[in-house]
């Protein structure tokens, strides 16, 4: 039987950027910060990957500051959460595939 | 992709939508520490009950009384919320979490409201001298509290809410043993909780 890979995103094929999008799934929204200690990852390694989902459109990025130290947070947009959500279809449907 | 692997990915995802929204540094052996206070308090009250008249002679009136009850609360409360923090800090501390996170002030933020307003209803009830409602009103304000933060950390939270809750609403109906149901709410409650807490998700 032929494999259907047409919901599986490639983009998710690195594991911090689809960490980063289940944190983004369930929470409205999340901190810079707040994601880095969450993952355990490094600054420039986290903000390389929120660049390139920033770049598929999959989260928007709202600046602010607070006490006047910047205060970076990243909401997921529609597309993101739909494609985050097929790629999960994509998993599961991986799975059962390999049980048949 | 190996099947393992695609469990364990799957797995992944899952803990970190919880991770990232819920408060679970909560230690369950604090709820059961908190309860024994709260027992120990509960039969304190109602030794300082049962000896009024010896008491009343050395104290003048009710109001007295009502003090060294007061005292009594806010001392186990205090007590109560210092055992909470040291021991959820040591939790948080061994997952590399810190305690003061987005989760964490969700929770905050979620229980105060209710906490907060049945503080206050229970000052004006006390100002007013309608000291029979107090007990009930205490359960009832704190239940709210507890289901409102229960989205926040573990899903038997809420269950100890509306356990809270109940309680509450029979403390209402029966004013005269307020003090037991206290005992039970406060006490016994959190004890069998916290056993829950630990040994489903901590041992």
């Amino acid at each position: 039987m032929k494999l259907d890979l047409s919901l599986y995103d490639k983009v998710f094929e690195n594991r911090v950027r689809l960490q980063i999008m289940s944190v983004l799934a369930a929470n409205e929204e999340y901190d810079f910060n707040s994601l880095k200690e969450l993952l355990d990852v490094t600054d420039g390694n986290l903000a390389s990957n929120l660049k390139t989902l920033e770049k598929e459109e999959y989260i928007v990025v709202e600046k602010s500051f607070v006490d006047r130290k910047p205060n970076t947070r990243y909401k997921r947009t529609t597309k993101g959460l739909k494609a985050f959500e097929n790629h999960l279809i994509a998993l599961e449907n991986l799975i059962k595939q390999q049980y048949k | 992709m190996e099947q393992k692997d695609l469990f364990k990915e799957l797995g992944q995802i899952r803990s970190l939508m919880e991770k990232s929204s819920k408060f679970v540094s909560i230690s369950g052996l604090s709820g059961v520490l908190i309860g024994c206070y709260a027992l120990l308090g509960t039969l304190l009250g109602y030794y300082i009950t049962t000896n009024t008249e010896a008491l009343n002679n050395q104290f003048t009136g009710d109001l007295t009384l009502l003090n060294i009850f007061l005292i009594l609360a806010i001392f186990i409360l205090a007590l109560s919320l210092l055992t909470g923090w040291l021991m959820a800090r040591k939790k948080a501390k061994k997952s590399r979490q810190s305690i003061w996170n987005i989760t964490s002030k969700s929770l905050l933020f979620a229980v105060s409201i209710p906490l907060l307003t049945g503080g206050l209803l229970v000052l004006i009830l006390l100002a007013q001298g309608y000291y029979h409602l107090i007990a009930g009103m205490l359960l009832i304000f704190y239940g709210v509290a507890l289901a409102a933060g229960s989205i926040y950390t573990f899903t038997e939270v809420r269950w100890l809410g509306i356990l809270e809750i109940s309680l509450g609403l029979l403390a209402l109906c029966l004013p005269d043993h307020g003090l037991l149901l206290w005992g039970l709410g406060f006490g016994a409650l959190h004890i069998i909780y916290g056993f829950i807490v630990y040994k489903k998700y901590e041992s």
